[in-house]
């Protein structure tokens, strides 16, 4: 026992002698939270477009005025003729054109019916799509005020609650996603590293021969970055709570347990890397390569996992940071307890089992 | 140049050697090009929706029939009460409940108004915009549906003034995201296998120690630093080549403007990207430091790139920061002239803006490296 403590001192030295890692290795989780938290938002905001208006009259005037004052819109220019959207898409300068038809407010008065075309870029599918959502939405209020002496009968109203996050502030989305990614690429890529070096320089042939046991070596050399993650995480949910005002509804002893279940299952994916590679160029390059798109693609951390085809649902399923992002939010803004998500809690201890389980398969057939 | 291409032969050979690597540097790439793309959409569908009928009439019935028959929700449940709806929501089976209440029909009848319950689990807040905006619109046409069936003749003098919309979706009408996608995912890979080689590269021999015995050879530090170079620039051109060919295959992404466009601009990216890998391997010391430095600004080049959120809705600072953002230009550019046919004129500031960048990174890349000698 003796000898173990002695070799997690001689790991922690080695740590906190890299002055500069060490910086890296706490400077940059709070970095990257601070300014993905305030920048990173899936709304669609401030979209240029361009009004094509050719009956420029009092109504056309008053809904361009409606749409420019909306938070969606600013409307960037004018065009005279259809001729000029094709170049104006292709500079990439606005997103969509308005285009109100001849004598608007004359068919709106006569015939009960006016015609608005929305042209969108539909290069980018998602703000195409919202774009036509939103002009309809602002012009369905102003049909309302424009009817409001016409007494609509026979009329179904839906009145949506918004739950968990009522003022649908995509921090609350992001925050617990950019928590997972960081807290799993660090220990992933820093657990990898370490022990890969050790066998790059060769020294690990020497703690092999050492009296220590195989497994003592491991979990010696995993024990300081557990710390490490362990910092890291407090740091990034005090920074959630006070500068993203994310609410822990639930428990936050419960919160921080999940979050040590999670550092484990990513020290022991970090483990199971190392001993599938020779050099830390290697290990660098599977922990990288390998983990960050698929992390930040198939965790349901930007794209909701619901939407993608079934195979790819399926395959999610593998991402441990799916698991964890759904914890913390049931955590944090539903406010469950541990009976709500029992199930995704087994699944990351599954995980970490058969990581380690398999590592320790791996790690024997190198030592023969 | 005789010495260069020694250089870039023993590179290659070095490459080529590690066994463990190659796959890592050409398959995994290309799998994750052709996996990933199919995930990465912000299409709403499939909402897991349940609901509460405590009418138990045929109009309740119908209008409940009218979501199952749309493609954006799946019937998951129905519940008798608010408790066990509740509950579902919490376990994350279901995120949508429509609540019809107890006397929703004879309201409506005798009212000409009815009001219809929906909770909507809002964490993801834009997605939870857009399914109101779904139920809003069923329950529209379900209400036109009504109007006819129940008006009286004598309801109908006064026609409400409508102003409708007809969309049209230029470039892209069936808002196919694979189209969008593609390109992108293939700018982020590249970049990454480009920069992670490059940045790994020179600390390597700087950490095992052959840096020092190259230094002491004739070899001038431009021949060096060209020959290191040349070869990742070389696998970035490789990996987007095939890509581009994955992409015109299989995702049958259109192709409409000059592929010599696309290389030109690459060609230069690249070397953007190769600058900064060198500029961090000269003030890094070890591999591992290398590497955390270059996660850190890929983890931020990609997720300010406009590629996954719009950088439009970004705070005002954090657009002017993503001008800065290399991966931003190429996407935008690779966007640009693959999907819209944009052509020289039309891409002209980003290739400007990236050719500077070049020569800004590259430049001072070579100067610390002076130094660090």
């Amino acid at each position: 026992m003796k000898r173990f403590t002695a070799f997690i001192r001689k790991e922690f030295y080695h740590i906190f002698r890299d002055k500069r890692s060490l910086f890296i290795l706490f400077g940059m989780p709070i970095a990257q939270i601070m300014l993905f938290g305030f920048a990173i938002t899936n709304e669609i905001n401030n979209v240029d477009i361009a009004i094509l208006d050719y009956s420029k009259d009092a109504t056309t005037k008053e809904i361009i005025n409606k749409i420019s004052a909306s938070k969606y819109f600013s409307i960037n220019q004018f065009l005279e003729h259809k001729t000029e959207i094709e170049s104006e898409f292709k500079k990439g300068e606005i997103k969509a054109v308005l285009t109100f038809e001849k004598d608007f407010s004359k068919n709106l008065i006569k015939e009960n019916h006016a015609t608005i075309q929305i042209i969108t870029d539909a290069t980018d599918p998602n703000t195409a799509n919202t774009i036509s959502n939103f002009t309809n939405s602002i012009l369905q209020k102003y049909q309302q005020e424009l009817n409001k002496d016409i007494k609509i009968s026979y009329q179904i109203v839906p009145q949506a609650r918004m739950i968990y996050n009522a003022e649908l502030k995509s921090v609350f989305m992001f925050v617990p996603g950019v928590m997972t990614i960081i807290l799993m690429l660090v220990s992933a890529m820093m657990t990898s590293i370490s022990i890969t070096r050790e066998k790059e320089m060769g020294t690990m042939e020497i703690l092999l021969v050492s009296p220590l046991k195989p497994f003592q070596v491991i979990i010696g050399k995993v024990v300081p970055y557990i710390f490490l993650s362990i910092i890291n995480a407090i740091v990034i949910i005090i920074l959630s709570i006070f500068i993203f005002k994310m609410p822990v509804q639930g428990s936050l002893f419960l919160l921080g347990a999940e979050s040590v279940l999670f550092i484990i299952t990513s020290l022991s994916l970090g483990i199971l890397i190392s001993t599938m590679s020779a050099t830390q160029q290697t290990a660098m390059m599977i922990s990288l390569m390998g983990l960050m798109l698929p992390v930040i693609i198939l965790s349901g951390f930007i794209f909701p996992i619901s939407s993608m085809p079934t195979p790819l649902q399926v395959i999610s399923n593998v991402i441990p940071a799916k698991w964890f992002i759904i914890i913390l939010k049931a955590i944090m803004l539903k406010g469950v307890g541990i009976t709500f998500i029992w199930k995704e809690t087994l699944i990351l201890i599954g995980m970490t089992i058969f990581f380690i389980g398999l590592s320790v398969k791996k790690y024997k057939i190198r030592l023969e | 140049m005789k010495t260069i291409g020694y250089i870039i032969q023993k590179e290659f050979k070095q490459i080529f050697r590690n066994k463990g690597m190659l796959p890592i540097i050409f398959i995994l790439p290309l799998l994750q090009l052709l996996i990933l793309s199919n995930a990465a959409t912000f299409e709403i569908k499939n909402i897991k929706f349940s609901y509460i009928d405590n009418d138990h009439t045929s109009t309740s019935r119908a209008l409940i029939e009218t979501f199952n028959a749309s493609d954006y929700f799946n019937v998951i449940a129905e519940f008798p009460n608010e408790t066990l709806a509740n509950d579902a929501m919490l376990n994350g089976e279901i995120d949508v409940i429509l609540e019809v209440s107890r006397y929703f029909e004879r309201d409506l009848i005798k009212d000409k108004h009815a009001s219809l319950g929906v909770t909507i689990n809002a964490i993801d807040g834009a997605a939870a915009g857009v399914e109101n905006v779904y139920i809003s619109q069923i329950v529209q046409r379900f209400n036109k549906k009504v109007q006819i069936e129940l008006m009286h003749p004598s309801d109908k003098i006064n026609l409400p003034k409508t102003i409708t919309t007809t969309p049209s979706f230029w470039y892209n009408e069936t808002l196919n995201y694979k189209t969008y996608m593609v390109p992108g995912i293939l700018v982020l890979l590249v970049t990454m296998i480009v920069l992670f080689l490059s940045g790994m590269n020179i600390v390597r021999e700087k950490e095992i120690g052959t840096l020092e015995q190259i230094n002491v050879t004739p070899i001038k530090k431009s021949q060096f630093i060209i020959g290191k170079l040349l070869p990742f620039w070389v696998i970035g051109m490789g990996i987007l080549t095939i890509g581009l060919v994955i992409a015109k295959i299989i995702f049958n992404v259109p192709m409409l403007g000059s592929f010599w466009l696309m290389y030109l601009y690459t060609s230069i990216y690249i070397l953007v990207i190769l600058g900064i890998g060198l500029f961090i391997s000269n003030f890094t010391d070890t591999q591992q430091q290398a590497m955390f430095i270059a996660w850190f600004f890929v983890v931020i080049f990609i997720l300010m790139s406009g590629l996954f959120t719009p950088i439009e809705s970004m705070p005002i600072w954090a657009q002017n920061l993503t001008e800065f953002n290399p991966i931003k230009y190429f996407v935008e550019v690779m966007r640009m002239v693959m999907l819209k046919g944009s052509g020289f004129a039309d891409i002209l500031p980003q290739l400007l803006k990236t050719l500077l960048y070049a020569i800004i990174m590259n430049g001072l890349a070579v100067w610390s490296y002076k130094k660090t000698n």
